[in-house]
């Protein structure tokens, strides 16, 4: 078995209009930059994909990855718990403007969310948010004395996740605090799409350090030295 | 002496109650002032939401690795015995009650232990982030904050005014005049600064102050 893709350009193929995307990440630890950039880099030459809903922590950051997609139009929702960054003007443009849709989510429970959506669980039960507005029109249960808010799985078509090792199976690791959500979507989608900084053989990975199983994993390419947001916005980079 | 503490004076209050090997997480900002105040003899592990166990502080600058930040998005370094976990074991150790202490910044705290600290209204863009999954499962959840604001407004108040992040969560409350518990939905006054008396206090508190018959002195060092 072989999971690679020759380029980027093959690993983002079949992502189309109307899609639901997980992107990994936590700010710019974990944000596959490549990726994003080469599905602008589709957008730019065919149209396609548009009208994305993308699934992240945040929403964006400068005028690079998520918020370059923005920038772009390609996205028309944001699920997310922290749409702020140190440069948030490609979201709050469009969201003041009306032009871009936000479904806000506490942090732990976007968390808890993308696991469910990957392990087949369609609701569960968190006391977090339990009277306030963001459990507004969701159903309460009391357990033990206590109350809880039910909240829905989160699945996506696709998932873009970025690595630090890839086995040819699909076997991952991450490189520090990089891995955040990355695991729970790569199970969430069903098209899991990884670049990693080295792609390795079946057993170079000892089976104990896996962090990701490949059973998750779809595609995998390879980016050797991979660009980091805070770098990139340090340089003044815009990429759409 | 100065008439309130300095925001670095309420986190070093604050810091003299964790106990060593506590496990915590400090709110980004103002609370992350307190891991700089830990008593001597004292470590404390700190955890961040996107997934590290006793990170350390931030690295010279030119020797960031922007794989290692915290919560706020600053670069962060390990100490010996860190680890790394995904976000859903992350908010595992929060919700399910493993986390000893979380302290967090607040725009309003009421007597019910409700807790205000993440909107100030339907302007703008908003945001959460992991502040409603933290007011739920760690033992004990105290609040730093100015005793006002600054237009002098009380940010003790008996019902919070602005959305709520969680209902009935806050137990402890620091703040630059005095340290207050929440108890059966009011504030207990357990530390007021000696040059304030506690009819001056209870006019700057929106809520009524129980005052036990022991009140000590808050007393902070210039730090």
């Amino acid at each position: 078995m072989d999971k690679t893709v020759p380029d980027l350009a093959a690993a983002v193929a079949g992502i189309t209009d109307g899609m639901s995307l997980m992107v990994g990440g936590f700010g710019g630890s974990g944000a596959p930059i490549e990726l994003i950039h080469a599905l602008i880099d589709q957008f730019k030459a065919t149209g396609s994909p548009g009208r994305l809903t993308i699934i992240n922590n945040n929403a964006g950051n400068g005028r690079v990855g998520i918020a370059a997609m923005i920038d772009a139009g390609m996205v028309e929702k944001m699920i997310c718990s922290f749409p702020r960054s140190a440069d948030p003007r490609a979201f709050t443009e469009k969201y003041l403007g009306g032009e871009i849709g936000l479904e806000l989510v506490p942090q732990g429970t976007l968390a808890e969310r993308i696991r469910a959506g990957g392990s087949g669980i369609p609701a569960f039960y968190t006391p977090t948010s339990y009277g306030t507005d963001l459990a507004a029109g969701k159903p309460i249960a009391e357990f033990e004395g206590r109350h809880y808010v039910q909240e829905r799985w989160l699945k996506a078509d696709a998932a873009l996740i970025k690595a630090e090792l890839a086995d040819l199976l699909g076997n991952l690791t991450y490189r520090k605090a990089a891995r955040n959500f990355s695991p729970l979507m790569a199970a969430a989608a069903k098209l899991t799409i990884v670049q990693a900084s080295r792609i390795v053989a079946p057993g170079e990975i000892d089976p104990e350090h896996v962090i990701t199983p490949g059973i998750f994993v779809d595609r995998i390419v390879e980016v050797a030295d991979p660009q980091q947001e805070e770098a990139l916005m340090r340089d003044g980079v815009a990429y759409a | 002496m100065s008439t309130r503490l300095s925001n670095a004076q309420i986190a070093w209050r604050a810091a003299q109650d964790i106990e060593d090997g506590a496990y915590v997480n400090l709110g980004i900002g103002f609370p992350e002032l307190v891991a700089k105040f830990q008593p001597p003899g004292r470590h404390a592990i700190f955890h961040t939401e996107n997934g590290v166990l006793n990170f350390g502080e931030s690295p010279p600058e030119g020797e960031e690795d922007w794989d290692l930040i915290n919560a706020g998005k600053k670069a962060i370094t390990l100490k010996p015995g860190a680890a790394f976990f995904h976000h859903a074991d992350s908010f595992a150790m929060v919700r399910g009650g493993h986390l000893d202490v979380a302290i967090l910044g607040t725009y309003e705290v009421a007597e019910t232990g409700d807790l205000a600290n993440w909107s100030t209204g339907p302007r703008g863009v908003p945001a959460v982030g992991g502040a409603m999954d933290l007011v739920h499962g760690a033992k004990r959840v105290a609040v730093i904050t100015d005793h006002v604001t600054k237009d002098g407004r009380p940010k003790l108040v008996e019902r919070c005014s602005l959305p709520l992040t969680g209902v009935g969560c806050v137990t402890r409350v620091y703040t630059s005049l005095a340290v207050l518990d929440i108890e059966d939905r009011h504030f207990v006054l357990r530390e007021k600064l000696p040059g304030i008396s506690v009819d001056e206090l209870q006019g700057l508190t929106g809520a009524r102050l129980v005052i036990p018959a022991t009140v000590g002195d808050l007393v902070a060092p210039e730090v």
